[in-house]
């Protein structure tokens, strides 16, 4: 019995289609999987925003969303985020045409403005903390804390992740799996500022104009 | 052996063969960047005014919100509607489907039991316990 | 500041005479089992071949080996609780203390589902998905290895938490305020979280592992209406995992927070919503039920075509109806908790999705029926556990179309009739079919078939047992019994439970009947050696290869022209097989190369686990670290394959032919 299959007659003049042109590239394979992670990723967060609209009320005689929200520290945050998800795809065309130099700089600038959302968001919470609106508080700052403080935790690990990527880009240069990995990020860092989105708006601004 | 078109990786530029006739990368990301900032203004201005009533408000939040969203998945995702993407955008339905059935599921059901759970006097059991 | 946070002495449960011995079986077997390798000399062996091994087949076996043992600790407790219960009627009070008894059938169920079913039926996705896609490796091999560790690791701290501290309590749902810090305040609930957190990581790694494998990884030719059934149905369980796996890792984490940091999302004060976690936990819940059934489904589809000698009936409503399923599975889940206070329409709402939800399955069954009708039928040890399947599992659906009437459930909630049910679908689906998979597939992983005698015996102690210890539930179930009775006064429940603990043992003549037939094969491997690689006339891509199968699965990518690819080869071959063979050019083969990274990632994890359950922070945080400096040894290894060289290939491919022949 023969293990190969044998070949059939495809005529010549037919381009398979995706579907059956075998296995895909490994770029392809590489960022499809972490698609999916990171709609899995939206699901999680999807469940703590249910949380999130469901406790929402839950104030327990403790402070409201619209006692505690300061929009302008809300503003610079959405500000730095956005203008880092602009650089981190300028730093996307630089590593398409493998251009180090600006790779690096794209790198730099949405870092330090990832740190800077990163901070502020830290400030605001030890400041409502030091107030008496820590997450033990009711069940509406339970909910506020961990659905803000999980989106900071993954902006958090996008930034450890990013030095880690400069570093092999230092080590490896523009190797194919380096490529992979910073297009992965780039999806990252995209995602969350999606995510952002739906957290200042639900969050912060329907908090304060409720 | 005959050349095989694969579809394309999420994020990834679009093919050769779209680039000839589409703008070029820069360009793409930068109306995207302007887009995104409008729409975000829109919702501060939105969240603020007192043109417009409460209801109103809430909804045109949630619409700039969506309209954002689509915005970075197609300027900065470049997720696009062509055959070479369908995979790409499957995935993202499926994801997008059940992020609403959770969310709005989870709202209705809980709204729902909380109602049920309402002492005469209209105030929340949990309300009652808090002495 | 305590070095070792809440851990003491005291959390060794010596006063407890049960669970001292179970734990000194325990220990005794692991004596055994690491003594006989040592003596063996198999240490290097193992750390090569399996440990590090990033092959599916391989990383398969393993999960269905770790099915298999932790089957026997769940069925250990399923015998505890059934004796209990015969006994403790009236006046006596059985053996077992409420404490004890509430961790046994928490664990039963937390064991039986998360760490039976589930790695049993990711195993068999595992082995036998991307040979049947002819390819060489899922899409991402080492984090596929690192899913499995992740999962031994939650069965791991489950087993640990016998010996050291105890099982939670509060049932394998953990429901609020009784798994809170106020009413739970031992380590048992903690021990459930973060098991279930960490082979729930591992869990969703592999569902997007596999998503990704039979979306992206096909052989050519292969479209997605040329897939065997079974890479239908794991494609729809793996949407189901990505889909519904992060629900419950948000779920669990907001349930951990509330215990360790004082948050408030369950708790009863600062105006938490306890049933926010029950609809929260059962989101996940129901999806995760049609995880384990969908796999079943495809191994009945496989064996019902390949041992009806007919290509299976209906492929395309096979189709529809699996992926109906998959979406029908995320609006029902509400039917867990009819009775916990929606209104009318909620429950109606959900009562109709239930039902509808029946219906694709109801074609797959006409369709099985089809594909038998007609052929020429073998009975063998897969068909009959096929057979059992095709009624057991109807009656248990009627049943759930039953409770899914509202009202009806209204009588029937939490009474051993559900149990009754849920048993007959997961038993009857889901074990049926795991059971139905390992003797198929067996003989591809090992190249020896089991033994056709004792499969049978244990199947028929399976079914008969299974019918004699649950159909008394649902009788009991309907004069009101209540689930989970540590003690009863109602003396006419007692013959009963004394004929369902009967049923029991007669499911224990049929483990036993296994274990036998796994040592009766291995003994006797050589009169069972499947020579061809084709031992049951088989119809898709595994059966093309050597059993067992090389590390490259195939010599030459597959080029598939349409359904059931390895028949119509077959035929072809048959047709043309006096024509001159072409000479193959061999080429070498790119390999993934193995790695320890699963297995020292599981082994940190392991350790971030037990420091999180007994308070002792600064371990937790030396586990983080260490994890995360594996990843990132990992993500900095210069040289990820290993080239197979032509000769190798040719070489291996010559034997096997020669083998054939004689």
């Amino acid at each position: 019995m023969n293990i190969a299959v044998a070949i059939d007659q495809i005529p010549q003049d037919e381009l398979p289609s995706a579907s059956e042109a075998g296995p895909a590239p490994k770029r392809i394979v590489v960022a499809y999987g972490f698609w999916i992670f990171l709609l899995s990723d939206i699901i999680m967060f999807a469940a703590l925003f249910a949380s999130y609209a469901v406790l929402v009320r839950s104030t327990a005689g403790g402070p409201t969303g619209a006692q505690l929200f300061n929009q302008t520290t809300v503003a610079i945050e959405t500000a730095c985020l956005l203008v880092s998800s602009y650089t981190c795809g300028l730093m996307s065309l630089a590593i398409n045409s493998r251009r180090y130099l600006r790779t690096y700089l794209g790198a730099l600038v949405t870092f330090a403005l990832g740190a800077t959302f990163l901070s502020l968001e830290i400030r605001e919470f030890l400041g409502m903390i030091a107030i008496g609106a820590a997450p033990q508080r009711s069940a509406f700052l339970s909910a506020f804390f961990t659905l803000v403080g999980c989106h900071g935790l993954h902006v958090a690990l996008g930034l450890i992740w990013l030095i880690v990527m400069m570093v092999q880009v230092a080590v490896f240069g523009f190797a194919a799996r380096v490529q992979h990995r910073l297009l992965c990020f780039s999806l990252f860092w995209h995602a969350l500022d999606i995510v952002w989105v739906g957290v200042f708006t639900v969050v912060y601004l329907m908090g304060v104009s409720s | 052996m005959t050349e095989a078109r694969h579809e394309r990786a999420p994020g990834d530029r679009p093919s050769r063969e779209m680039q000839a006739s589409a703008p070029s990368e820069l360009l793409v990301y930068t109306i995207g960047l302007f887009v995104a900032v409008l729409l975000t203004a829109t919702s501060f201005w939105a969240a603020n005014t007192t043109l417009l009533w409460p209801g109103g408000v809430f909804l045109g939040l949630a619409v700039l919100a969506i309209a954002q969203m689509g915005i970075h998945l197609v300027f900065f995702l470049h997720i696009t509607s062509g055959p070479e993407s369908t995979n790409n955008v499957l995935a993202l339905a499926f994801g997008v489907l059940i992020v609403i059935v959770v969310i709005a599921g989870t709202m209705w059901i809980v709204a729902d039991m909380n109602t049920n759970m309402m002492m005469p006097s209209g105030a929340p059991m949990s309300m009652r316990m808090q002495h | 500041m305590n070095l070792l946070g809440k851990l003491d002495w005291n959390a060794i449960p010596l006063h407890e005479p049960i669970i001292m011995g179970a734990t000194g079986f325990m220990v005794l077997v692991v004596v055994v089992v690491l003594g006989f390798i040592t003596a063996k000399g198999a240490w290097l062996y193992l750390w090569r071949e399996w440990l590090t091994s990033v092959d599916h087949k391989r990383i398969g076996a393993m999960y269905c080996i770790l099915a298999l043992v932790m089957m026997l600790r769940g069925f250990s407790d399923a015998i505890m609780i059934r004796s209990q219960q015969a006994l403790a009627a009236g006046g006596a009070q059985g053996y077992l203390p409420p404490e004890h008894f509430n961790q046994i059938f928490s664990a039963h169920g937390t064991i039986m589902i998360l760490f039976m079913a589930m790695p049993f039926v990711v195993g068999l996705m595992n082995f036998a998905v991307p040979l049947q896609l002819g390819v060489r490796d899922v899409a991402f091999p080492t984090l596929n290895s690192v899913s499995f560790w992740l999962t031994a690791s939650g069965a791991l701290l489950v087993n640990i938490s016998l010996a050291v501290g105890e099982f939670s309590k509060a049932t394998w749902w953990g429901y609020p305020p009784l798994s809170e810090m106020q009413y739970s305040p031992g380590v048992g609930v903690d021990y459930y979280l973060w098991s279930l957190q960490i082979s729930g990581i591992g869990t969703l790694l592999a569902g997007i592992n596999f998503v990704t494998t039979i979306l992206k990884l096909r052989a050519p030719g292969m479209s997605y209406m040329r897939m065997p059934v079974f890479c239908w149905t794991a494609l729809a369980a793996n949407l189901l995992i990505v889909a519904a796996f992060p629900v419950l890792t948000a779920t669990l984490a907001m349930l951990a927070l509330d215990r360790y940091l004082g948050f408030h999302f369950f708790s009863l004060e600062g105006q938490g919503n306890q049933m926010l976690y029950s609809n929260l936990f059962w989101v996940w819940g129901h999806p995760e039920v049609y995880i384990l059934i969908l796999p079943a489904f495809g191994v009945f589809s496989e064996v019902m075509a390949t041992f009806s000698g007919k290509p299976l009936f209906g492929y395309r409503s096979m189709v529809a109806a699996t992926m109906t399923i998959c979406i029908l599975s995320f609006l029902v889940w509400l039917h867990h908790f009819f009775t916990m206070g929606a209104s009318a329409n909620v429950n109606g709402f959900f009562g109709v999705m239930s039902m509808i939800i029946a219906l694709p399955t109801g074609a797959k069954v006409f369709n099985w029926l089809f594909t038998m009708y007609g052929g020429r039928v073998r009975f063998s040890v897969p068909v009959l556990w096929s057979i059992g399947f095709m009624v057991t599992f109807v009656i248990g659906g009627m049943t759930g179309v039953l409770l899914a009437v509202p009202p009806a459930d209204f009588q029937l909630h939490n009474s051993v009739f559900l149990v009754a049910h849920f048993h007959n679908v997961a038993i009857g689906g889901v074990v049926f079919g795991v059971m139905a998979g390992y003797n198929y597939w067996f003989p591809k992983a090992f190249g020896f078939k089991l033994d056709e005698r004792w499969g049978k015996a244990s199947f028929w102690c399976w079914l008969v047992g299974f019918y004699v210890a649950f159909m008394p539930l649902y009788v009991l179930g309907l004069m009101g019994m209540t689930r989970r009775m540590q003690h009863y006064d109602n003396l006419s429940w007692q013959p009963w439970l004394i004929a369902a603990a009967f049923g029991t043992a007669i499911i224990l003549v049929g483990v036993v009947c296994q274990v036998v037939q796994l040592v009766v094969s291995i003994r006797n491997r050589e009169e069972l050696r499947d020579v061809t690689g084709d031992p049951w006339n088989g119809r898709t891509l595994e059966w093309a290869t050597a059993s067992p199968p090389p590390a490259w699965n195939f010599a030459f990518q597959p080029k598939v022209a349409g359904l059931d690819a390895f028949w119509s080869s077959k035929s072809r071959a048959q047709a043309t097989k006096d024509e001159p063979t072409p000479t193959l050019k061999y080429e070498p083969v790119e390999m993934p190369k193995n790695s320890a990274t699963g297995f020292v990632t599981a082994f940190f994890a392991v350790v971030i686990g037990f420091a999180l359950i007994w308070h002792i922070w600064w371990l937790a945080i030396v586990g983080v670290f260490g994890a995360f400096m594996t990843l990132l040894a990992f993500s900095f290894r210069r040289h990820n394959e290993i080239e197979v060289p032509a000769e190798e290939v040719a070489r291996f491919v010559r034997s096997h032919q020669a083998g054939v022949a004689a």
